[in-house]
């Protein structure tokens, strides 16, 4: 007969089957999300057919490093869950599809600061760099940390290209060949298409900094350009004027 | 165990473990009560599966039963749904007992003139309570918690000065589509000499101490074509408000902190390097962010911050 006691004095075995248990725990919550209709929500643009989310340009990828570099994440969540009060502060909640080229998540559930799934368009670009800079010259109540080094250090983007493939690698949809090209045309149309070629990338980069020139500094490209860059598009993809609510909750 | 070893003293089944010579382990059963706990937590388990969301099936998952929520769709049209957060979301914000309460205050304030939301006390509470949350969450990161602003970045809201115009439709206005601030650096167009004697000007109209001669001469540039400083700021150096340009004879000095300027010279330095660098500064639009109404407590919420000041 099989006994308690010959797992509890075979510390090898304990260790395996602990572990065989716990995972059973969590892979019966994750796998079926992989396999379901509808976790991850279908967001065309009604008008055009469009998928209107769609990957960060290398600029704002460059960006997302940064931001995953500096650790702005141990604070800041970009989670806008479905109660009353998160709406009526953040706004609309947040889709699943928002962060489905999101390489890691950056969802989060501990909030030292505010939430920033929705935060682009909200400040403008000079407070950003202001308020990145020195947090509390703008929000005398802040306790977030100074970055002054953002606006002083040149964006490195000479590995955006193989920083862009490896995102290509796990899903996310840039484009190397004319054939990937051409199928981001039909999906997200021409405009964005062209943000997602990775063979131009260099040049999109410099494009989007110079036409933003989100630090102030029409010189170069700073660390703050991409980071601002970023910010600034979070949450702003998906126009929530153009659905009925009705779609989005018919996905749970 | 065939033989279980036996406590002498209590006559309870140990474990046959022995430390220190006496101390034993007791075999004893699970008290009752956590045993009877355990199995309630399968049933309440089963409950759960059986109303709420649970196992997938396919590429589907049961739904629940008997748990259904109903909510009205942005097209009127009422509908009815398995439990889940997202429909619990539109039925609270459409029917939870706060949320009526506020939209019945909202419509109120919707539906009413500004004259009227002053003075009637119950709105003015309302505005009050939901326009300081509102504020501090939209405004505040720039305009500050109390809409004192901050002297060369952004405007006070408090001191009844208006760069666009301070009407409510106005207000209104630059709520929604925000406002794009730009005076042009004069360093290319004026020498230094030049400025020093345009930013004496610029104190004298304000009434601040400045050099007699060096105003003239500066006066005789603000109204001149080459700077041309009267396109925007007008002869009389009042502003206007469609170009959103200061007036610069009111003493309310939003971008050159000449207020906090202590000495003439620090005074003079300080204007000075406003028509040096010129002004760039952005609001944002936010008519995506909050609805008529919500711009028009926030308004409201203003002109109840503002009551009393007499700038102009």
């Amino acid at each position: 007969m099989f006994k308690h006691e010959s797992i509890e004095t075979n510390s090898a075995m304990l260790i395996v089957l602990t572990m065989v248990a716990i995972s059973i725990g969590g892979l019966v919550e994750i796998v079926p999300l992989h396999y379901l209709n509808g976790t991850v929500e279908d967001v065309k643009d009604p008008a055009t057919g469009l998928d209107v989310i769609h990957p960060y340009s290398p600029l704002e990828q460059r960006g997302r490093d940064i931001y995953i570099r500096e650790g702005c994440y141990t604070c800041h969540s970009q989670m806008i869950r479905p109660f009353r009060d998160e709406d009526l502060r953040y706004g609309h909640y947040s889709l699943a599809a928002e962060s489905k080229y999101d390489h890691p998540f950056q969802w989060g559930s501990k909030r030292t600061g505010p939430d920033l799934a929705r935060v682009g368009g909200k400040y403008s670009n000079e407070w950003q760099v202001a308020h990145l800079t020195a947090p509390r010259s703008v929000v005398p109540e802040s306790i977030m940390p100074n970055y002054p080094w953002l606006k002083e250090t040149k964006l490195d983007y000479s590995d955006v290209q193989d920083r862009m493939i490896a995102l290509k690698r796990v899903g996310v949809p840039y484009s190397q060949t004319k054939v990937e090209y051409d199928a981001n045309v039909k999906r997200f149309g021409e405009e964005t298409a062209k943000t997602l070629d990775i063979n131009t990338a260099e040049n999109t980069l410099l494009a989007q900094a110079q036409a933003g020139n989100y630090d102030g500094n029409a010189s170069g490209v700073s660390e703050m350009d991409a980071l601002v860059a970023y910010l600034q598009v979070l949450g702003t993809m998906v126009d929530f004027s153009k659905f009925d609510e009705d779609h989005f909750i018919q996905f749970r | 165990m065939a033989n279980p070893v036996k406590d002498p003293l209590t006559g309870a089944e140990t474990t046959g473990h022995v430390w220190d010579e006496t101390l034993q382990e007791f075999n004893n059963p699970l008290p009752r009560w956590w045993l009877w706990t355990f199995y309630g937590t399968i049933i309440f388990a089963i409950v759960y599966w059986v109303m709420y969301p649970s196992w997938p099936v396919g590429n589907t998952f049961l739904k629940g039963v008997g748990n259904n929520i109903t909510y009205k769709t942005d097209a009127g049209e009422e509908k009815s749904t398995h439990w889940n957060m997202r429909a619990l979301l539109a039925h609270d914000m459409q029917n939870g007992a706060e949320a009526v309460k506020q939209k019945e205050y909202l419509g109120k304030v919707g539906a009413a003139s500004y004259e009227q939301i002053a003075q009637d006390p119950d709105m003015s509470a309302f505005v009050r309570s939901y326009g300081v949350g509102m504020f501090g969450d939209n405004c505040a990161a720039c305009h500050q918690s109390g809409a004192q602003g901050v002297v060369g970045q952004y405007p006070n809201l408090v001191d009844d000065d208006w760069l666009w115009g301070g009407d409510t439709k106005t207000i209104e206005t630059t709520i929604r589509n925000g406002r794009l601030g730009y005076m042009p650096g004069f360093s290319n167009v004026l020498d230094d000499a030049q400025v020093t004697q345009v930013a004496n000007y610029v104190l004298s109209l304000a009434g601040e101490p400045a050099d007699k001669a060096a105003a003239a001469e500066g006066q005789k540039i603000f109204e001149g074509e080459g700077a041309g400083c009267y396109y925007c700021h007008t002869k009389e150096g009042k502003g206007m408000h469609a170009q959103g340009s200061a007036n610069l004879t009111d003493k309310v000095w939003t971008i050159a902190n000449v207020a906090g300027a202590e000495t003439p010279e620090a005074k003079l330095a300080a204007v000075k390097a406003v028509v040096q660098k010129g002004v760039q500064r952005q609001m944002p639009a936010w008519a995506a962010r909050l609805d008529d109404t919500e711009v028009k407590v926030l308004v409201a919420y203003l002109k109840q911050m503002s009551a009393g000041a007499t700038a102009q």
